[in-house]
This record gives C-alpha cells, structure tokens and sequence, in this order.
C-alpha cells in the first residue's frame, strides 16, 4: 500500500520536539505496534545495518522498558525508562534516557493517537530537560549521533583501503 | 558581519528557533520572503504598534535571521536564508530519521490488518472443505 502520511517534525518552544504523522489504520494496531515488544521491534531499528536484540515493555503506570540497538559490527546502544500514564488506546506518557545519552538530563515522551476514518494521526511529543538538550537532539539525532559516527569511519576505512 | 551594505549577525541554532517559535515572527519572515521590506511596511498587515513590531525585529536579528540595510533612509530589513536553511537541515535530517522507521511500521500496520482477513479466509476454506469431505463420506 502506498505510504499515506508524511512525517512533520516541529520544534517547539523551548524544550520540545513534536512529530506528527498519519498511518493507516485502526487506532488500537497502532497502539499495539507502539507497546507490544514483539512488534515493537520489527519496526523501531534504527538506520540500515542495526537490528533490535533487546525490546523489554513492562506495560503499566511505573513499569519500565529497555530497548538496545546492534549494529552488525559490534556496537551497541540502549536507553529506557518508565511508563507515567496510560490510557489504552489514546495516550502514553513515559521517560527516556539513552545509556550514553549526547545530551543532558532525562526527556520525558507523550505519544497521542487519534482515529477518524480508519485513519490513525500520531503526535509524539518529547520533552528535554532543557533547551540545549533539545537542540544537540536535533543537531545529532541516532543517525548521526554515536551510533553512525562508526558507519561513516566504516566507509571511510572501506574507501581507502580500496 | 557586513554583506553588500546589510548588517548581519551571525545567530547560534538556540536563537534561530527561539526566534521561529513566535508566530508573528515567522509572518515577518514570511513577509521578507517576498522582498526586502521598512518597519513600517512591516507592521502594516499587523495590529501592533511599530515599537512592538520593531521588537520582533530586533529578536530576528539576533537571531540572524534577517539584516538591515546601512545607507538607505527607510533602513529595509532583509531575510537572511543561512540560518533558517541550517535549523531547517537538523530538522530534516531528524525526520527522515524517523520516517525510515515509520515506513517500517506503515507496512507491519498493513499485514496486521491483512493478517485476521488472511486467517479468517483460511477458516472459511477449511469449513468448506470440511463439509465437502462430509458430504461425500456420508
């Protein structure tokens, strides 16, 4: 099926990121694939060359979850936190910390969904501790942060020896 | 910095969006995207007063989103593309971030919709079968 919303990404205020985009289907699919581990993690792997080995949701007000991303040369990256509110199939309010975050304090994540026509809008919220964390999250965010730091040292390792 | 007679300052990104974050602000740029443009010229299509637009202005310059010409009388503020192209790349390159991973997710969405259709099809063939096999057994 053709691919039906276009992801818009805004910053604002001070502190925040907004992202808003439009899948289609039902509200609670959506839902699912954002808090199921086993779908969770046939979607959420991050830039070509990573898979999702660790996807860990313990899904209620205070549970915690653990993602960790690898790379298939070795590396590795994590982050998790704890669910703050739920409201099953509209509303997820959880924090956010990468083990070797790039940017201060911890971010606190609003994932809102609605339905109208068979058609979900997400709008996902993060909110950092401060302004600069926020713009050095848009200034590296995981492609280009540590994670593809190594992938362009890769290629240009691969290209030189060539 | 001066380019071409227009007094600039080189903004951080901190500023750049703490400037855009304004709605009345990002109407002036949008403005100055038509052409250079007075204080005045400016504030025409606003109800506010001169100071409080020249207020906005003085934060878009900071910013360095727009210069003031030096020699001319009517002082025409000009938008300045750089900084607003260099917060709009960070943006951009954090969407397409995640719009990698939602593409992923637009076609997991699509086999989890197919998926119960799929099952439910197998049912009714199974059932069919079923009683086709009955039928001829009894």
């Amino acid at each position: 099926m053709a691919n039906p919303g276009k992801l818009k990404v805004e910053a604002r205020g001070d502190r925040e990121i907004v992202m808003t985009r439009e899948f289609t289907a039902p509200r609670e699919l959506v839902f699912d694939a954002f808090t199921k581990p086993g779908l969770v993690r046939q979607w959420l792997l991050g830039p070509p060359g990573w898979t999702m080995p660790v996807c860990e949701i313990d899904f209620r007000v205070g549970g915690s979850y653990r993602y960790v991303w690898r790379h298939n040369n070795g590396n590795e990256m994590g982050m998790g936190g704890v669910y703050r509110e739920i409201v099953v199939p509209e509303r997820i309010v959880s924090t956010e910390k990468f083990d070797e975050a790039w940017y201060p304090g911890e971010a606190v994540g609003t994932v809102l969904l609605t339905e109208s026509g068979g058609r979900t809008t997400v709008t996902q919220v993060v909110q950092y501790s401060s302004k600069e964390a926020r713009d050095s999250v848009l200034k590296s965010p995981m492609e280009s942060g540590v994670a593809a730091g190594y992938d362009r040292l890769e290629q240009l390792l691969a290209q030189k020896a060539a | 910095m001066e380019l071409h007679g227009y007094t600039q300052t080189v903004g951080s990104l901190d500023a750049t969006f703490a400037a855009l974050a304004d709605p009345t602000r990002r109407a002036i740029l949008a403005r100055l995207a038509e052409g250079d443009a007075s204080v005045s010229e400016l504030a025409e299509p606003f109800a506010m007063s001169q100071p409080a637009i020249s207020k906005h202005l003085k934060v878009l310059e900071r910013a360095g989103l727009i210069s003031r010409a030096r020699e001319a009388q009517r002082r025409p503020r000009r938008l300045e593309a750089a900084p607003l192209a260099e917060a709009s790349q960070w943006i951009e390159t954090y969407r397409q971030f995640w719009e990698g991973q939602f593409q992923r997710l637009d076609a997991l969405l699509d086999q989890l919709k197919s998926a119960p259709k799929k099952q439910a099809r197998a049912k009714r063939r199974a059932h069919a079968l079923h009683t086709h096999i009955e039928r001829r057994t009894h």
